[in-house]
Order: structure tokens, then sequence, then C-alpha cells
């Protein structure tokens, strides 16, 4: 059930921030195209069950359980504001490292499907436009074109920055 | 990946201190033990050897001067005082900041002032000997010749540290006695073949020399004789400074007796049974999938494979589980320092005793109960325990006694601190819990209700704060780490004769029984050990409850908390709720659930950081068919349940 259909790693030595530009993993979510630096990937699975973790706020409020440990299910979705609709079939999730409260985490991210790895060239890179933007303009690191395409780079840190901080995670008894 | 050998030497130095300051904190009691007083001695010399073997100049050159006060004491010529053992206890501090951060800013004059403290205490106690060694006097001194047998060095020793210290004691002229050298074509490198003859003017007496060879006493061949007075030095050969080793054998690192110990010990970084407990929780989680398959086909080979598996993979992890244990003394050893300087802090004469120290107890249960012990024994010295002049007008014996003990029982290790002070005073305890508002003036409390009223946050009876406790921050904080551990705290208190804490912790956090259950579409693991018991809600209690969440069970009150709403599951009751009754203590709380599945044996995960703030879980599991079940953490529930009493009591 955990199976993984790809296991993208980078050779050695063209690691992102070179002058050629940022490799990364590329994948759909709601009709956007986004990236994940490709060195922090892990791992791509199908999707599998999720457990709801009552409390939690709601764009990282499952776990699931890889490879024997239980990392949180995020849902980057709700984090841009963006409905959620029903699962394709080429649904992944793709399992990321990366650094949370000054640990190393695993973290689960759900995508509508993974594209390619590929690297962006730092010529294609554009500034965030000023208005005309839905989301919020701290939860993007960086925004590139290639082939007439707009593929987003979100700021993690900051998404899950602003998780850790936020006013989730508190239950309150409903009555 | 070599490790690195520095790392080695701060792992031994640890022990090392351990042995010191243990031996230092014996000798303050029994000043005569001429074992103490050797032990110590021994330690500071290895400490001083390994030092500079590994290139910790300041920490040799400073552990030096402690040596030699002990060599002065061992030999007689100068009293042992408390005030001279606490001096080198003081000091013992700078060598672990010298062993730890070697270089730091102020660490010379820190050092100074230390060695300035302790030749005070020298004075005081009416050293005959100096301080240090120091340009010895010529004139007198020794001529000695010593050799070594063939294998010594493959054993670990090595003469050129034993020249070094030689040379330490004053002015000496090294000659190598190459009369036993083979021909080259007979030499076997690894052998030593050289004898040394040395000529060494100092004042330092016999025993001075002795100690020098005192690892190697059993082996060396070595005869000393004074020198005349009259000093027309000898003529020696060429000196020997301090070239390669004779035989070539590489810079050796072996230079004392402790690598010719027998290596009964694994030493494993703690990281790697972490992770070999992962991997077994892993199995143990894999075998109880396959066990379900097995149990479902009709397939009498596969089922006689799983039940082999299964009980492979539960001896597994009871071994593993033996792995983690460690005795609870490395946890006891700490608080005899502790005691002593609070001694020293708050000028009460205090006597620490502890028995059990060889109960086992999983290691990562001792790193979590350091800190609370450590603030429950502070507390005892702190409001338990009189000054000497009160103890003396209530008869008792001028020390305060501390015992910290340690027992098994069943499943737990059961950890009592007690005191024999002057108890919680039940009148300033009320006052203090009316004041900040926990009880109602005039509120009937048993006394056992009364004395809980301490593990509530805020709360202190100290009445002037002190350096030590009472910031307020405190038996709560304990409370929650015990719990935490899914122990519980009992405290006794017979006001003139003391206190009594005892934790009840269980031997093991990794694995646990739970009761698996189900709320919606979800599924919960509670801990077996709180739950009480389970029952049906009636079908007409959850009618009328709707207003308000008690039930009535056995003559008593029992708060409960619906999961499905607190889980906001957004699905419809299963026609009869069931309900978990689970307690901490004496407070009890039932859970509201749609289904009890059973029992099953819960490998526990923690949480990820993103979900660490959800106090309503305390872990996570990973059940049968892979998927992950939350573990409820009952302390935090029965608290919020107790909260919602306290509300409709309010509204009521």
């Amino acid at each position: 059930m955990t199976e993984s259909t790809t296991t993208p790693r980078p050779q050695p030595g063209t690691d992102g921030g070179t002058s050629a530009g940022l490799e990364v993993l590329t994948f759909d979510l709601h009709g956007e195209v986004f990236a994940l630096e490709a060195t922090t990937v892990q791992e791509i699975l199908d999707m599998i069950p999720a457990t709801r973790v009552p409390g939690a706020d709601h764009f990282v409020e499952s776990d699931i359980n890889f490879r024997g440990r239980v990392i949180p299910l995020s849902d980057l979705r709700l984090a841009f504001g963006m409905t959620r609709s029903r699962n394709s079939p080429e649904a992944r999730i793709v399992v990321i490292e990366m650094p949370i409260a000054g640990e190393t985490t695993l973290v689960g991210l759900r995508t509508d499907g993974v594209r390619e790895v590929t690297t962006l060239s730092d010529a294609c890179r554009e500034p965030p436009p000023s208005v005309g933007m839905r989301w919020r303009p701290d939860y993007i690191r960086a925004l590139f074109r290639q082939d007439d395409e707009f593929i987003v780079l979100p700021d993690l840190d900051a998404i899950f920055a602003a998780d850790l901080s936020g006013p989730g995670g508190r239950l309150r008894p409903a009555n | 990946m070599t490790p690195d050998p520095t790392e080695t030497f701060r792992i031994e130095a640890a022990e090392l201190f351990e042995q010191i300051e243990q031996g230092l904190l014996d000798l303050m009691q029994d000043l005569d033990n001429r074992e103490l007083v050797n032990a110590v001695f021994r330690g500071l010399h290895t400490l001083k050897g390994s030092g500079a073997m590994f290139g910790f100049d300041a920490l040799a050159a400073f552990t030096h001067h402690c040596e030699s006060t002990f060599d002065a004491l061992r030999r007689g010529d100068t009293p042992v005082t408390a005030d001279v053992a606490g001096a080198v206890l003081g000091a013992c501090d700078h060598m672990h900041a010298l062993v730890d951060a070697p270089g730091a800013p102020g660490q010379e004059e820190h050092g100074a002032t230390l060695l300035a403290a302790l030749r005070a205490a020298l004075e005081r106690a009416g050293s005959a000997a100096p301080l240090e060694h120091m340009s010895a006097p010529t004139g007198t001194g020794w001529r000695l010749r010593f050799s070594l047998p063939p294998d010594s060095m493959a054993n670990g020793t090595n003469p050129l540290a034993l020249l070094t210290e030689l040379r330490d004691l004053g002015e000496a002229r090294v000659r190598a006695d190459l009369s036993a050298l083979p021909p080259l074509e007979a030499l076997d490198p690894m052998q030593l073949h050289v004898g040394w003859e040395v000529e060494l003017r100092t004042s330092a007496p016999r025993a001075a020399i002795d100690d020098v060879f005192i690892f190697v006493m059993d082996t060396v061949d070595l005869r000393i004789d004074s020198l005349p007075p009259a000093d027309q030095p000898a003529p020696v050969g060429p000196d020997v400074a301090l070239g390669p080793a004779p035989t070539g054998s590489p810079a050796d690192p072996a230079a004392d007796s402790r690598w010719s110990r027998p290596a009964e010990n694994v030493r494993v970084p703690a990281e790697r049974l972490d992770e070999m407990m992962d991997r077994v929780g892993e199995l143990v989680i894999a075998q109880s999938r396959l066990g379900q398959v097995a149990t479902a086909r009709d397939d009498l080979p596969l089922r006689a494979i799983s039940e082999e598996m299964e009980r492979l993979s539960g001896e597994l992890r009871d071994t593993m589980m033996v792995l983690r244990m460690v005795p609870v003394s490395t946890l006891f050893g700490r608080f005899r320092r502790l005691v002593h300087d609070l001694a020293h802090e708050t000028g009460k004469a205090i006597e620490l005793a502890t028995d059990g120290e060889n109960t086992e107890v999983d290691k990562t249960v001792i790193e979590r109960l350091a800190d609370p012990l450590v603030h429950l024994v502070r507390n005892a010295v702190d409001h338990g325990l009189e000054s000497p002049s009160e103890r003396g007008a209530a008869g008792k014996s001028s020390a305060g006694r501390i015992r910290l003990s340690a027992r098994q029982e069943g499943g737990e290790v059961i950890i009592r601190i007690i005191d024999d002070g002057r108890g919680i005073d039940r009148a300033r305890l009320r006052a203090r819990a009316e004041e900040a508002g926990l009880v109602l003036p005039g509120q009937a409390l048993s006394d056992g209700e009364l004395l809980q009223l301490i593990f509530q946050p805020g709360f202190s009876t100290a009445a002037a704060v002190t350096s030590l406790s009472g910031r307020g921050v405190g038996m709560d904080v304990v409370k929650r780490t015990i719990e935490s551990l899914r122990g519980s705290i009992d405290l006794r208190s017979t006001p003139g004769e003391g206190s009594e804490i005892a934790l009840r912790i269980p031997l093991t956090v990794a694995i646990i029984g739970g009761l698996l259950v189900r709320v919606g579409e979800g599924r919960y693991v509670i801990p077996l050990a709180a739950v009480e018991e389970c029952l049906e809600l009636p079908l007409e209690q959850d009618r009328r409850s709707q207003g308000r969440a008690f039930i009535s069970l056995r003559e008593r009150l029992v708060p409960f908390l619906r999961l499905r709403d607190l889980f906001a599951t957004g699905t419809e009751p299963d026609p009869h709720q069931k309900m978990v009754v689970v307690s901490t203590g004496t407070e009890r709380v039932g859970l509201v659930v749609d289904q009890i599945i059973g029992n099953h044996q819960t490998v526990i995960k923690s949480l990820s950081r993103l979900h660490a703030g959800i106090e309503t879980f305390s872990g996570a599991t990973i059940l049968g068919d892979g998927s992950v079940a939350l573990i409820l953490d009952v302390a935090h529930l029965v608290a919020a349940g107790q909260q919602e009493e306290a509300r409709m009591r309010r509204t009521a």
C-alpha cells in the first residue's frame, strides 16, 4: 500500500541554488503547477488512507503511516485558499523532509498529480505580482515562467510556521 | 566513519568525574578512609594522564594541582579535611568546563581563583606540603632504573608517559638502556626492548616515584637508589628527549591500564537503540498484520509460520526492552552532589540515603525523571527539612534525613523521596489555597484532597521564595511530567515527622497495552492502565444528558465527555453508545465512544512537531491494517472533564 512509484534523487553536485538554476519536482495542485526543491523530496506515494487528527489545523489535519513512522499529511490547497475536490487517480503524496521548529521532520504533501523533475533557471524567475494575486504573498518563495506556464515555489517554512503559531491545535468541547 | 578520539576521551572523562565526585562526597563523610583518598587520587591521575594524551593540556595542567593535593593527602603530609575535599570538588566543575569547552574565555582566571581557594584550604588544614612540586631544590634526588616486560606496549603501557611524569617531579636526566636490544633481524617492533636509567633531582619523596609506576607496579622491574647529597651529577648518556618511541610504534593511544580491562560491556549510542526499537516496533506491527491474514485463511502452514513469527517477535521485543533498561543508580548518583550543594546553600545538615539503586528502568523514563526528582529533592530540603536548631528543639537529630528509594512492583517502578522534616502544615496549605482561589473558605476537603492541592498550577507554600524552589513553577510541572510517563504521584505527610512522595512509573514507555475504540470513523487507543471499566450508556441517560454530562456510578457522579462531539466527527452516533471510564488516581471521567473494539498491544510513536500542540493525544500507533490510530492523553481528558464538572457546578 505504501509502494513508491518513483524516487527522484538528484545527482550529486546538482542540488538547488547553483547558477544553472534550481532542480525541482513539479506537481499539480488544483489546476496550478507547483514545485518543490528536489533535494527535499524523499518519496512519492500513492494515496493511502489518512487518519484525521481532531483539533489539528485544517491544512495538516491528518497523519499517515510512512514506513512505520507517523507523519503529518498536509493539504496545501487549503493554505492557498483552494477548494477541495475528489482525488483523481493521479493524486499522489509527496513526502519531503524539512526543518520544523529546529527539528528535521518528514511531512507528506497531497498533490493532484506529480509531473517531472526539472531545472528552473534563474532567468525565468519572476517577482510575485503585487496585485492580482489571490494568495498570501509570504507563502510564495518564487514564481517561475516556463513554457508559458507559471510554476509556483511555495515557502513551506512560512506556511508551517503559520501553522505552529496559528490559532488551531486546540480542542473545544462542543456543547 | 571513525569515532573522534576526543569524543572517546570525553566519555571516559565523564565517568572519571563521576567517580571522583562520588569519591570526594564519600570522603567528606568519612575523612579517615584511605581507600577513598586513593580512589580519588587514581581518578585525578588518570584524568590528567588521558587529558594530556588527547591534547587537553589546560585540563592536564589544572588537574595536576588537584592530583598533587591528593597525593599529599595520600602520603599523610596533609590531614584530610572536608574543606580540602570541598575545594577539590569545586575544582571538578572547572575541569568539566575544560573538557567541554577548552579555551573558553576567562577559564584561566577562574582556574587561578579555584587554585587559590584550594591553597587556602590546604593552609587551613596545616599542610606540610606545598601545593605544587615546583622547581624542586637540587641537591638530593633519586637514581632509578626500570624496565618493563617486552609485551607491555601491546598491553597498553606507554613508557614515554612514565618518563614525562618523572620529569614533572624535577630535573631529570634520562638514559636509555639498550643492552637488551636484539639484532635488527630479530627485532619485533611490537615489543619493548629498552630500559631506562633516570637521574632525578627532586625533593619529592620516594612515594612520589612509586606513584608514577602505580599502574605498572606488578610488572615493572624498578630499582631506586637515593642520590648522594653532594651533587656532581654522575655522567649519564645522552638525553632521550620526547622522541619517537624507540620501537617505532605509532603514538600509542593506550597510555594506561584501562585498555587492559576485560571488555564486558559494549557502549552503544542511544540513538542506535532507539532506531532498533523502532524496527522492532515495526516488526511487531508487521507480525500482527501477518497474523490477521493468516487467521483469515484456511492455510495451516501459513498459520504455523505466523505463530512462530509471533513468538519470535514477542521475544525480540522483550529482549529489546531489557537492552533499554538502565539501573536507577545512574539517576540517584547525581543527587549526592545536589544534596551536598543544597546543604551548603541552606546551611542545613543533610544525610542522603539511597536504596534499590539496582532497580532497572527504561532509559527514556530515567532521562525524563531527572528533572522532577531534582525538584522534589530540592523541595524536601528547602520546605521539608528544618534548620539544625529547629530540629534540636523538636528532639530530632541535627542532620535532616532524605531517603531515595526505588523498587519494582509488577510492571511499575516505585520511586520514593522521604524526608524526616517538618511535614506539610495543613493550615498553611489551606490558607494558601484559599488565597489562590483554589478552594472556597469553609469548603470541606479530605486530607488527601487537601494535599493534592499542592499539585495545582501556581501553588507554592513557601512563605519566602528562595533561590532553590518555590517559584510557583513546580509541583504541577512535576505531576504533568510523571503523568506524561503514564505514572502517578502520591503524597503522604505527617506534621512534625516528615513527608513521603511516591512516584509510580511504568517500566517502559515504548509499548503499552491499549483499548482500541471507534469514534465516528476514527479509531483511537486508550491506555489500558487508565481504564477502570466499560459500560453501555443507558439510553435514557444518553437522552437526558444532552444538557448535563454526568452519570451516577456507584453513588458517585462521574462527568463524561462525548468524544464524537469533542472530535467533531460529523457522523450519526451509533444507537448504543459505550462509555469507557478512565481515571488518574482519584479523578474519573467517562469517555463516550461509538464502539469498543478490544485490546491492542500499542507501539507508541510520537506525533510530529506540527501536531505537538494538540494536548488531547499523547502519541499515535500503527494498527494491524497499516493505518494510524491516535492515543488519547487520559490525564488531559480527565482535566478537561474536571473543568467541565466545575463549570457545571457553578452554573447549577
